[in-house]
């Protein structure tokens, strides 16, 4: 437990960079991603193998959540989504295993997924609408509302990088708390409301970003 | 009392109050949607991931106190 939630440890120096332990979890995790899905689709396959049927199934279930929740040409989205559903979950989970600590609860991580969503929103919306039409919506239903729609943009990737940060961070804390009170036995239940929470958190992350980039390119069921 | 004392104190008051109009705000809306999936028990789908994203949306108040209270007790400006 370190005794401030906005400070992060330096493990090494790059040259001038800094490398603290979120990141190196973070290039562990892209690299399993990377190293599992290489192996899985080497050599695809109709007469698919364990690993490669995973996969797809994985990959279908995610199209169909993407599709059902951002309506008509939503295939285009299911790359930037699904990985950002897949990274959030092996992250958030990668906690479960002794001695790592999931980036997710240092506060870069959820504000650099932040930052890709909020600019991801932008460019989508751009580049569905054009220009002028992305501009135009801002000033809806009246002119009024510009400024409020502006600082809405502002607080909802606001809200979603401490939202992630906030859960995983706090529930971090409980379980230290609870470890330095009880000991060994009465943590587990609190360590398996962990996972619940981490696969909660990705999915309300993933599902968040599909509906703001869904009412970025104005085609959405819940707007 | 220094400025300590009261950052510790004004942290406690946000997170408890702020905590109470989430709370109650998110029980209505999950009875809301549970009476729903019982009357429509086919759309549970999609009312579930509504309800999931209105939760976010309301959880977000609570957030802010968290926030708040962080900020209190580890980024404090006041207190140097």
């Amino acid at each position: 437990m370190h005794a401030n939630p906005l400070q992060t440890e330096i493990l090494f120096h790059l040259g001038p960079v800094p490398i603290s332990e979120a990141v190196v979890t973070t290039w562990v995790i892209m690299v399993l991603l990377v190293a599992v899905s290489w192996l899985g689709l080497r050599e695809a396959s109709a007469d698919a193998g364990p690993l490669q049927t995973a996969l797809e199934v994985l990959i279908e279930t995610l199209t169909t959540q993407v599709a059902e929740i951002m309506g008509r040409n939503s295939a285009q989205f299911v790359p930037i989504i699904g990985t950002l559903f897949l990274f959030l979950v092996s992250a958030n989970l990668s906690a479960v295993i002794p001695g790592a600590q999931a980036p997710t609860a240092h506060i870069e991580t959820p504000a650099a997924l932040a930052a890709i969503v909020f600019l991801s929103v932008h460019y989508y919306g751009v580049g569905t609408r054009g220009w002028r039409a992305y501009v135009r919506h801002y000033t809806q239903p009246s002119l009024i509302l510009l400024p409020l729609n502006i600082l809405s943009e502002i607080t909802r990737t606001f809200s979603l990088m401490i939202r992630l940060f906030g859960n995983m961070m706090s529930h971090e804390f409980v379980l230290a708390i609870v470890a330095f009170l009880a000991g060994l036995i009465v943590p587990i239940p609190f360590l398996a409301l962990g996972i619940l929470i981490g696969l909660i958190q990705a999915y309300i992350f993933t599902v968040l970003a599909a509906v703001y980039i869904g009412a970025a390119v104005g085609n959405t069921a819940l707007e | 009392m220094d400025i300590h004392m009261v950052s510790i104190i004004g942290a406690v008051i946000a997170v408890c109050f702020g905590a109470i109009g989430p709370a109650f705000s998110e029980g209505r809306a999950i009875a809301a949607a549970m009476e729903a999936i019982a009357r429509q028990p086919e759309s549970a789908g999609t009312i579930s991931r509504t309800l999931f994203v209105g939760l976010a949306m309301i959880e977000t108040m609570a957030i802010y106190c968290l926030v708040v209270a962080l900020l209190l007790l580890y980024a404090n400006p006041f207190a140097a």
